[in-house]
């Protein structure tokens, strides 16, 4: 099932007009920002479908702006998110996408710094809820049932047990997982899906771990 | 777990329970929250709600200039007292009309279930309030009953506009509001089901067709008329009448109609409302150029 919590229904909290085009788009935006760690400088965001169509009237263009500028979707400065951003230098590119995607409100985030750069792909897929689709290449096959973290690594022995350990000692159980990587001994990724809600601290402790990059929770 | 209403239902009669509780415990048995942190997370969504009614009361106008203050004009004709049809009912619209206002003003709303949907709980739950005089508990569990209809509407068919039209969102959101408006005045959890069934049936083939994009036309209208069907039918289903078509199989017509639908009436502005002469003049004078064009820009 893909809502789990009465409060994917009644609610989330948040600026209009839309759930799927501004919250939903705020959230994917505050994904992407959330894995790339810090502020990007620059941003190129792809429309496709619904979003390509509608997203000036919905604000979907300043939500995700919002979303990676760190908003929650009930901060009101998510109004004035895209001259906020042009205040910081942040670069903004938004491109209508023609091409057909699997669902109507896609999004391709690319952000970027000199020191690295990130792209996502996400779906609102109503209410306010969204799926991680693609990270960085890396296609994610998400169930959307159960809370989920990724957790960017470095492609070593050890690394694989050590998140396993630790969520082992917070008796939280695994359900789905998944490693990927483009080559060996570089960048890798694992998709964790558990049963349980996943505490900050927890995040935090991972995250301290030898070979682990960054860790972000994606489902509630 | 409950997977659709017939579950719901057999779960709320057989532990003898209303259909709020079974939602309560669902959500401490699946997210490890206590109950009183799901009451008090509840709690604030009623009061994101109380604040947009008010403040769309009082009047505000959308940055289009396209929506608001029709809210203000139905209460000052309610005041009047010559309205034809009830003053519960047109409460009901008018602050489901007052909800969705302040939303089209990038105002802050709760989504129920959705944003362009979020007028229909708030204004009957409100509305029904001055006639049933409910405790704050109370009206808390109305929350947790709409929610529980959505949560069955959301799994196994669609609350997105864009993937199921109007329908899936007013409609949703009309549903959930008249199963709750039921068991707040005192229904069983079958005349609940009944009164979702009921409305629904009626918010079938319900086309998403924004003027411009925008969530204001027809929206802010349709949640108005959301309003009003949830309060027929939860009469109706408190008159005894039931709905031939189970609940559960109401929701998969809708599903099933929301995927025939043709992509220009599923929230792209290219169809329906959005492209009538006038939908197009207005969009042409809030952006100075069609949205049809897309051509990418920088």
């Amino acid at each position: 099932m893909k809502y789990r919590s009465v409060f994917d229904i009644i609610g989330p909290v948040m600026i209009g007009p839309s759930s799927s085009h501004t919250a939903g788009a705020a959230r994917i935006g505050r994904v992407a920002r959330s894995l790339f760690g810090r502020e990007p400088k620059w941003a190129n965001i792809s429309l496709y479908g619904s979003f390509a169509k509608t997203y000036k009237g919905h604000g979907t263009d300043v939500a995700i702006v919002g979303g990676l500028l760190d908003f929650e979707t009930d901060d009101v400065r998510i109004i004035n998110a895209i001259d906020i951003a042009k205040e910081k230098g942040i670069k903004l590119r938004f491109i209508e996408e023609d091409a057909v995607t699997d669902h109507p409100n896609t999004a391709r985030i690319i952000i970027g710094d000199h020191n690295g750069e990130l792209e996502l792909v996400g779906i609102s897929i109503g209410g306010g809820k969204i799926e991680v689709t693609e990270l960085n290449g890396f296609e994610l096959k998400l169930s959307g049932n159960h809370p989920a973290i990724l957790v960017v690594h470095n492609d070593r022995f050890g690394a694989i047990a050590s998140v396993a350990n630790i969520l082992a000692k917070y008796e939280i159980n695994i359900g789905h997982m998944e490693v990927s990587r483009k080559e060996q001994g570089k960048l890798a990724l694992m998709t964790i899906e558990v049963d349980q809600n996943i505490n900050d601290n927890i995040l935090i402790e991972l995250e301290e771990l030898p070979n682990i990059l960054k860790v972000t929770k994606i489902v509630d | 777990m409950f997977r659709n209403v017939a579950e719901l239902i057999e779960m709320a009669n057989s532990q003898n329970k209303k259909i709020s509780e079974i939602m309560i415990e669902q959500e401490v048995a699946v997210t490890g929250r206590s109950r009183e942190e799901v009451l008090a997370l509840m709690d604030r969504n009623l009061t994101v709600m109380e604040e947009a009614v008010e403040r769309g009361l009082k009047g505000v106008t959308s940055h289009s200039g396209l929506t608001g203050g029709d809210a203000v004009l139905l209460q000052k004709y309610i005041e009047k007292g010559n309205f034809l049809t009830g003053e519960t009912i047109l409460d009901a619209v008018s602050k489901a009309v007052a909800t969705n206002e302040v939303n089209a003003a990038m105002g802050t709303i709760c989504a129920t279930p959705t944003a362009g949907s979020a007028g229909v709980v708030p204004g009957t739950l409100f509305a029904v309030k001055k006639k049933l005089n409910p405790t704050r508990e109370q009206m808390i569990s109305f929350l947790f009953t709409s929610g529980a209809f959505g949560f069955v509407v959301a799994n196994n068919a669609s609350i997105s506009g864009a993937a199921g039209g109007c329908q899936a969102e007013v409609g949703s959101a009309a549903g959930m509001a008249a199963a709750a408006i039921v068991e707040m005045a005192g229904g069983t959890p079958q005349q609940c089901a009944e009164a979702m069934a009921i409305t629904l049936k009626n918010m079938l083939g319900l086309v998403c067709d924004p003027v411009a994009g925008l969530v204001e036309v027809p929206c802010v209208k349709r949640n108005a008329m959301g309003a009003a069907n949830a309060m027929v039918a939860a009469d109706m289903a408190l008159a005894g009448i039931t709905s031939r078509i189970p609940c559960d199989e109401v929701i998969d017509a809708m599903f099933k109609i929301g995927q025939s639908m043709p992509s220009a009436l599923r929230e792209t502005a290219q169809g329906g409302l959005a492209a009538t002469p006038t939908g197009r003049a207005l969009e042409a004078k809030i952006f100075g150029i069609p949205l049809v064009n897309n051509e990418s820009k920088s």
